[in-house]
């Protein structure tokens, strides 16, 4: 087990939003949180990734509690992209990519061949090379969000966090960046855990789903399992069929609504 | 992954940071020069290195060393610690708009130097800026504690701005109402008030360097870290970052180098507001060239508004700090009008 949530309750002052919940993550797979808005999953992955201390239980980064290891030490291990990150105007891709490398500095050797050699790797391996010396405010939604994780991949870390990764982008940057993620777990057998609110492409990149409703885990498993019309009731009250993608064979919803 | 398609970072963006450096220095040198030679009484370079290298108690030498030189290094330390620290405090804030007066220094200065004529009646320049310099730390500290309030895991940028707003209009007030009861203290208050580098000796000079050099020391400690908060906290704190402590160690600098200049040379606060914006076009988002850039413009600056001062109209002085607005305030305008401010 990688990561492991053990009994934890988290919130925000005296708002507890998470209450005994219990996660694994086991190595070399990619898990997705889905569950309605508020249901706590980016608090979740934000505990995940030592941004929010919990108000009880801990969380374990390979078996040891994540707020006994230093800071910097977990830097070198896991990577937190948060929702909708914010760079100063004017930064970039190269500088971006190049700020990943934090963790591995000293105020006194700032800039090394091991930086020079992991940022040129992350910024090849999402493709943006050519864009390098481009401001990060003059690319798509798609470029940008590829370049922040190209940030994080050049932090060097074999297991990643992202929160909604594919947020305000349309579907075809939303593929390219899940495609991406895939890229990353195949090639180079990353750990990925990342929150989404696409159900099919959660379902499709996913090799664990995790359904989460107030602050609990209804169901965690193989998509094919945890993806059913008793769930969608269930999780997101709401009636759908699901059907089999005829692409990728995994489950496809289909919302029921009122329709003509 | 083959080596072709790795691009390595361009080595001219490097060479080209050295060289700005190079050219800010030299401005400063120049600014420096300036200082010395040109005033009410205008001073040959030759007769100036004379009385640096051998001096031999002509009346030339003795205005350099004792009135020139002084002021000049004052100069100098005032416009790179007030550089840097506006640099410092708009990175923290994330404000373009935020200068080193937001922590409550320039009001706590104030404060504590009439408060100190009236109370313990002191009379001498250097004890009014030892009073200038506590009262700058203690409100400072105030602003920071105050901050904290509500806060998880140190003060935000917001916090810090309302209590800094509360803190300096509370004492502002208490300073008023001191000066509109005592003439001595309206005397230094009113002096103070509009910045000057002048007439204060060696002995000012050596009472804040230890101040300025430990906040500029600081200060280059939290440019990566700053670098990693300007990608949001959230970010910083996965890179690996303490938050709390880098904002500590930020707020601990801006004070030492704002309380210090702000004691010594009265409110010139200005300098810390407009700086960095000179600087950020010429070094971009990077804290590690920010930092240096906007110490080096501030000086320059301070030094080249003070030298206009002493020409502009004889045979009397005008304070540094009324040329500055007066230079400053149309040159911003200008500044913001042509580019756009820039999002931090």
């Amino acid at each position: 087990m990688r990561l492991q949530a053990v009994d934890v309750k988290l919130g925000y002052g005296d708002r507890t939003i998470v209450d005994g919940l219990d996660l694994g993550i086991e190595a070399g797979t990619v898990t997705t949180i889905i569950g309605p808005n508020g249901c706590g999953k980016s608090t979740l992955l934000r505990a995940l990734g030592r941004l929010l201390r919990p108000q009880g239980g801990e969380v374990l980064l390979d078996g040891k509690r994540i707020d006994r290891i230093p800071t910097r030490e977990v830097a070198k291990i896991l990577g937190v992209l948060p929702q909708a990150p914010t760079a100063p105007e004017g930064l970039t891709v190269a500088d971006l990519v190049a700020r990943g490398r934090h963790p591995h500095q000293t105020w006194y050797r700032q800039w090394s061949s091991d930086d020079e050699a992991a940022v040129g790797e992350a910024l090849a391996m999402t493709g943006l090379a050519d864009l390098a010396e481009r401001p990060l405010d003059e690319l798509s939604g798609g470029q940008r969000q590829r370049a922040w994780i190209s940030m994080a991949l050049a932090q060097g870390t074999d297991l990643l966090l992202l929160d909604e990764p594919t947020t305000f982008l349309d579907l075809a940057h939303q593929v390219e960046v899940l495609e991406l993620v895939r890229h990353l777990h195949r090639e180079a057998s990353r750990t990925i855990v990342m929150v989404l609110h696409d159900l099919n492409l959660a379902a499709r990149y996913a090799d664990r789903l995790v359904a989460m409703r107030d602050g609990r885990v209804v169901a965690a498993g193989d998509p094919h399992e945890v993806l059913t019309e008793e769930l969608m009731r269930e999780v997101f009250e709401l009636d759908a069929k699901i059907i089999a993608d005829p692409v990728a064979g995994t489950p496809l919803v289909i919302p029921i609504g009122t329709h003509r | 992954m083959t080596a072709t398609a790795v691009t390595p970072r361009p080595h001219g963006v490097q060479h080209r940071r050295l060289s700005v450096l190079l050219v800010l220095l030299g401005a400063v040198l120049i600014g420096v020069v300036l200082s010395i030679t040109i005033g009410a009484k205008s001073v040959p370079p030759a007769d100036a290195w004379h009385a640096l290298t051998t001096p031999s108690g002509t009346e030339n030498d003795i205005v350099i060393r004792s009135l020139r030189v002084p002021r000049t290094v004052l100069g100098v330390l005032a416009g790179l610690a007030l550089g840097v620290a506006g640099a410092l405090m708009q990175g923290h804030t994330r404000n373009p708009l935020a200068d080193p007066g937001l922590l409550g220094v320039t009001q706590g200065a104030a404060f504590a130097m009439v408060a100190s004529i009236i109370l313990l009646g002191a009379s001498s320049l250097l004890a009014y800026i030892w009073f200038g310099l506590a009262g700058a730390l203690i409100a400072s500290v105030g602003v920071f504690a105050l901050g904290m309030v509500g806060g998880r895991g140190g003060p935000t940028p917001v916090t810090l701005a309302l209590a800094g707003t509360a803190v300096s209009a509370f004492l502002y007030a208490l300073t008023s109402a001191i000066v509109l009861l005592d003439e001595q203290a309206m005397d230094v208050f009113r002096f103070w008030q509009a910045g000057s580098i002048a007439a204060r000796g060696s002995d000012v000079v050596w009472q804040v360097l230890p101040f300025i050099l430990a906040g500029l020391l600081l200060a280059m400690v939290n440019a990566p870290g700053l670098n990693a908060l300007s990608l949001g906290e959230d970010v910083a704190r996965s890179l690996g970052q303490n938050i709390a402590l880098t904002r500590t160690v930020g707020v601990t600098a801006v004070t030492l180098l704002s309380g210090a200049s702000v004691a010594a040379c009265g409110s010139l606060a200005f300098v810390g507001l407009i700086v960095p914006h000179l600087a950020r076009p010429l070094s971009g988002t990077d804290h590690r060239w920010l930092l240096p850039y906007s110490g080096l413009i501030g000086a320059a600056l301070l030094l080249l508004a003070d030298v206009i001062g002493r020409v502009v109209a004889p045979p009397g002085e005008l304070e540094v700090g009324v040329v500055l607005a007066l230079l400053g305030a149309p040159f911003f305008v200008v500044l913001v009008r042509r580019r756009k401010p820039v999002r931090l």
